[in-house]
Parts: structure tokens; sequence; C-alpha cells
């Protein structure tokens, strides 16, 4: 065992050890436990949970190596995970929680009717379901590297540990061991990022230093067949117009994916939401505005050490990884001349997005414990989000379909807990299957979540909470052609499912479909329900009744 | 959006105007900070990249520290001045939670 071996071993044990002791302290017995943590979670506590929940594999460990390559526009990462927190916090969280129930099928269940109970948990399952995928191969990537262990171990680990504290915590026990989870992970990504910062820029802010390297950076691009990194719109072939609409989807997908959603209904008051979407955004922030920083160091020292060197002269950091079957190298005896994330590109030296993270350290010439650290981090950002999301899953399968639907609302608590229980089992175990047999690389999979999330939720909720007048049959309308088109996009455009794939229609990605996916909801939505009847007397009052945060004390 | 009227019978009985005031001063401080929030990221970030790159300061050329960098500090700050102007705004209009108050508070 190699001194990188032991030490990420040493890492992933005590925080796995952590997590389940957590798990242990806060387990549950209650339905209201097991799905919103009693109501009361404190404010900074939840924006951390939030913050670990939000950052999943895709954030930590791809989203780094994205912007390593495409440089610029890897920006829409940056502004769309982030920028949907802004329509979160103002446009839903206060509203959702001060009706106060337990998932967000249920919201609108009760807002519109019952079979957009059934269509919300139907979408709530899948889009969780692509987004759980995504955790398990990244947590893969970390075992594969750092342990020798194959990917499968890594699925089959991460699985079990999940389990066990999702099982028996619950919403409770998922929140407190996502406190821990932030902590670790936030350290792992800061540590690095500031050593790097220091030995390059001469400054521990890697925030401010990376300024000084983009002319060096540019450069050294320019001479490996790279576009510059200060340029705009070269990351993505559909050009200005893939970028925002790439952006305009992540931002309305991270306000309509139900895992964040559900974490503001854990709060104690309205005033609480308000100010955990706060905290929450502030955590997320500190990772989001390394990101960019620990991409183009990175770069930078990958591009200074493959300069004037032959594939035989790499540092010795390639070797493993390449062992591992994420770098690729084309270059039997010559110069190394061209670079690029690209499999098919041919390139002298192939490195893939997803390792950039978790080899930066090793990159950057640090120490064994930091890349041990690294490690735990990413399985930490894996793990919450996997939780979070299998809780979503389990949520809509036991409680909107089992109870509100088939039981009648008549199942006792007890058996409420119990179908709670098996349906967290069995998401596990489907979550298993699908890690085993991934589909695309990490973070590409996670972005066709937020696609299917903006075009069914979000408009729905917006609507739902702003505008009295939307009924059952337009928002069923709705979200049925918003999913129905963005998804036919997807399919049209990708190789999933044995279909071929076609160009992309005016340079639109399947990831940026989810914009124009939302505005077709919101069309529908509104066209249908101005031309059927207006909901019920009980449900405008209830609209009405969310508005405030409390009944009114003193008059005005 | 802010389509808020009464006109589908028993929305606000007389004397409940300041429902509807309380939802306007929510609604306009929406609309603003929702607008700064399109600017920095849409605008600035995507929009207008390109010409504010023109523009390089400390290294970083503007359109791409935007997208990078400030959108993300702006989007921080927009929640927290939220949060807290809806703390005045609830206060003012008296529907403030009390911890005390769950419960026993029938007007």
């Amino acid at each position: 065992m190699s001194s990188m071996q032991f030490w990420t071993f040493l890492f992933l044990v005590l925080s796995f050890g952590l997590y389940i002791y957590i798990a242990w302290r806060s387990r549950v017995k209650e339905t209201k436990e097991f799905y919103v943590a009693s109501q009361g979670v404190p404010t900074v506590a939840n924006g951390m949970a939030v913050a670990a929940d939000w950052m999943s594999a895709a954030s930590f460990i791809g989203m780094a190596g994205m912007i390593t390559f495409m440089g610029s526009d890897g920006a829409v990462y940056l502004m769309g995970w982030t920028g949907g927190f802004v329509l979160l916090a103002l446009l839903l969280a206060p509203y959702l929680r001060k009706w106060g129930k337990f998932t967000v099928p249920e919201f609108v269940g009760d807002r519109y009717s019952d079979s957009v109970r059934v269509i919300a948990a139907i979408s709530a399952i899948v889009v969780s379901f692509t987004y759980v995928v995504g955790q398990m191969t990244g947590g893969g990537v970390v075992f594969a590297r750092f342990l020798g262990l194959s990917a499968e171990w890594a699925v089959v680990v991460a699985a079990a540990v999940i389990f066990f504290y999702a099982v028996l915590g619950g919403m409770k026990g998922i929140t407190y061991t996502q406190v821990a989870q932030y902590i670790v992970l936030i350290i792992a990504y800061a540590i690095p990022a500031v050593a790097v910062s220091q030995q390059i820029g001469g400054f521990p802010i890697p925030q401010v230093t990376y300024g000084t390297i983009l002319s060096e950076l540019d450069a050294l691009r320019t001479e490996f067949g790279l576009h510059e990194f200060t340029e705009a719109f070269a990351g993505r072939d559909g050009g200005q117009l893939d970028v925002f609409l790439v952006t305009a989807s992540l931002m309305l997908g991270t306000a309509g994916l139900p895992h964040v959603i559900i974490r503001f209904y854990t709060t104690k008051t309205v005033r609480g939401a308000r100010f955990s979407a706060f905290w929450a955004l502030f955590f997320i922030s500190l990772l989001y505005l390394t990101a960019p920083a620990v991409g183009a160091f990175t770069n930078l020292n990958l591009l200074r050490g493959a300069q004037g060197s032959t594939a035989d002269e790499l540092p010795s950091w390639i070797d493993p990884w390449a062992d591992a079957g994420y770098v690729t190298l084309n270059a039997e005896d010559g110069l190394i001349d061209t670079v690029s994330n690209d499999a098919a590109s041919g390139a002298d030296l192939i490195v893939s997005n997803d390792i950039l993270v978790l080899a930066s350290p090793e990159i950057g010439g640090l120490p064994a414990p930091i890349i041990g650290l690294m490690a735990a981090g990413g399985m930490a950002a894996a793990l919450s989000t996997a939780a979070g999301l299998l809780l979503v899953i389990s949520s809509a399968a036991s409680h909107d379909i089992y109870y509100r639907m088939i039981s009648k609302e008549q199942a006792t608590e007890k058996t409420q807990m119990l179908v709670g229980r098996l349906a967290m089992t069995g998401a596990v175990i489907v979550a298993i299957f699908a890690g085993l047999n991934p589909p695309a690389f990490v973070a590409q999979v996670v972005a066709f979540a937020f696609g299917l999330a903006a075009s069914t939720f979000f408009p729905i909720l917006i609507l739902g909470i702003f505008w009295k007048k939307a009924n059952a049959k337009g928002a069923a309308a709705g979200m049925l052609t918003g999913l129905v088109f963005s998804a036919g996009y997807m399919i049209y455009t990708l190789e999933i499912f044995g279909t071929g794939a076609n160009d992309h229609i005016l340079g639109i990605s399947p990831e940026g479909i989810g914009a124009i996916g939302a505005l077709v909801n919101f069309t529908v939505t509104i066209i249908v329900s101005n031309l059927t009847r207006p909901p019920s007397h009980e449900v405008q009052e209830m609209v009405e009744s969310i508005r405030y945060p409390s009944q009114q004390t003193t008059k005005v | 959006m802010s389509d808020v009227t009464y006109e589908n019978g028993g929305g606000a009985p007389p004397g409940e105007d300041w429902r509807r005031r309380y939802w306007k001063k929510n609604v306009r401080l929406l609309v603003v900070l929702l607008a700064i929030w399109a600017t920095v990221s849409l605008g600035f970030g995507v929009l207008l990249v390109e010409p504010l790159n023109n523009i390089v300061i400390l290294g970083f050329p503007l359109g791409l520290w935007f997208a990078q960098q400030g959108a993300i500090y702006t989007f921080v700050l927009l929640i927290l001045v939220y949060a807290l102007w809806m703390d005045r705004i609830d206060k003012e209009f008296g529907v403030d939670e009390r911890p005390a108050a769950e419960g026993g508070d029938s007007r």
C-alpha cells in the first residue's frame, strides 16, 4: 500500500465512521422526523446541509475539470447552479415552507389535483434518479484511482453507507450527516486550492490570484491546440445562444429540483427558510468561487508539465491515472504537441474532465495526506447528494403514491414508516444497478436532470404560488408538454436507448433545452388554465394563505 | 405575475386591504432583485461578455470575471438583502413570526 493509498483509506474510514455515528445518534421513529426532520433544523445548519445536498459529485469532481477545458464558458455551470438559488430563495422557499408539508408532489397535489400529484411524483422519481446515477459514477472515480478498487466496489460501498443512515435516520439523519459532509468537502476543496494559489500566484486567495496567470495560460493553451481560456463562447459549439440557454436551464432546473426544495420544509419558520437559503448559497459559493481558480491553476500546471516533454518524460502523476483509464497517451515517442479532454480528438495527451480536481494536488505536487483528503471530500460530495435524492425518491413513492393515493391517507404511522424505509431500500438497490451501468460522464448525466426539472416542476410551482387561476388541467397539460418537449429533444440529439444522435437544431445543446421546455410549460399552463374553470374557492384561499408568514397580530 | 385581484369572490374581505399592500410590496421587491439577478448573470456574464472583456482588471477580463465570480457574489448579496428586507415588511404589517405567538394569535 502506497502512502497515498494509506491516507486515502484512513480519511475515508474516518469520515464514513463519523457519518454512521451521526446517523445512529439521530435515528428516527416518526414520519415527521423521517420526512422533514420535525421542522426543527437550525438555520445555519440547514444552510450547510443544503449546500452539501446541492453540491454533488459533479460540482466537486467534475466542475473545475470542465472549466479547465471549457475556459470562460465553464461559467454556465457556475452561474447556472448558483443563480437558480436566487429563484429558489425568492420565489419558492418561503411559500412552500409556509404551506409546510412533506414533499413537492404533495404541494402540487393539494394545489392542483391528484392526477397532477401522480405526474409530479413520477417526475420527481425520474429526475432524482438521473441525478443519483451521476453520484454513483463520481464515487466510482474516487475508488478506482485511490484505492485501486474497481468502480463496482465503489458503488456498493457507497450505497451501503447511504443505506445505513438514510433508512435509519430519514431526513434527520441525512441532514446532520450532510452538515459533517459539507465540512469535509469544503476543507478538502479549499486546502489544495489555497496551497496551489500560494505556490503559483504567491498569495493564498485563489479567487484573486488566478487572474494573474490568465495571460500565461492563454499563451500555453494556444501552443497546445486549445482555445484561449478567456475567450467567450469558444468552449461550446452552439455559441452565445447555447451558452445563454444552458445557463438559463440550469438556473430554472436548480429551482425546480425536488431534493433541494424539500430542504426548506425542514426549517422552523418562514423566516428560517429565507435565511437558510442565504446560508446555503453562501456555503455553496465558497466552493463555486474557488472552482474556476482550481480549473485555471490545474490547467496551467498540466500544460507546464507537458511543455517540451515527450511521453516518457511526463510527470509521474500521469501513470496511475492512465492505468485507471482516465488518461490516454497517443504520442509514443515524439513531443506532446496537443492536449485535449475529448477522447475522439486524437490529441497526444487526452485527460478526462472527471479526474482534474482529484488529481490537482498531485499535479501541483502536494503531499499525500492532502490527496487522501481530496478523496474523502469527493466521496462526501457524492454521498450527501445521493442521500438527499434517495429521500426524494422514497418519499415520492411511499408518501405521495402509497400514503396519499393507495392507502387514501388511512395507513397508520407505523405502516407509513415501514413503507418509507422499504421504498428507501428499493431506491438504494435500483441506484446500485444504475451505478454499475452508468451512461455518459458524470456532469452530463446531471445536466439532463436539470433540463427535466426546469421543464416540469419550475413553471407550475411558480404559477401555483403567484397566479391563483392556474388550475389542475393547465398544470397537468403544462408538465406533460414540457416533459415530452425536453425529453424528446434530448432523445433526438443524443445516443440513448439505441437511437442515433441527430444534429443540434440552431446549435442548441440538449443541456440547454430545459429553458425552452420551461417556456412551453408556462405557455401551455396559462392557456389551458384560462380556457378551463378556475380552481375552487378553497384552493384559492390556500394560495392566499401561503403568502403571509403568519397571522396578522397587529392591525396595520 | 403580480396578478393579485380578488374578483373571484371571497379573496379579501373588507378591512383586509393590508394583504394586497403587503403582497404588492413583496412582488415589487422581487421584481427589483430579479432584475439585478438577470443583469449580472445573463446580461454581463453572457450577452455582454465580449465587450466587457476588453476591460482588464488585475488580470481578469471583466466579462469573464462577472461570469465566473461577480455574478455569484451578487447572488449571495441578493438573497441576504431579500431576507432582511422581508423581515422589515413582515414587521411593518405585523405578520412576522414570533416563537411565542405560535397558535394563540387570533386577531
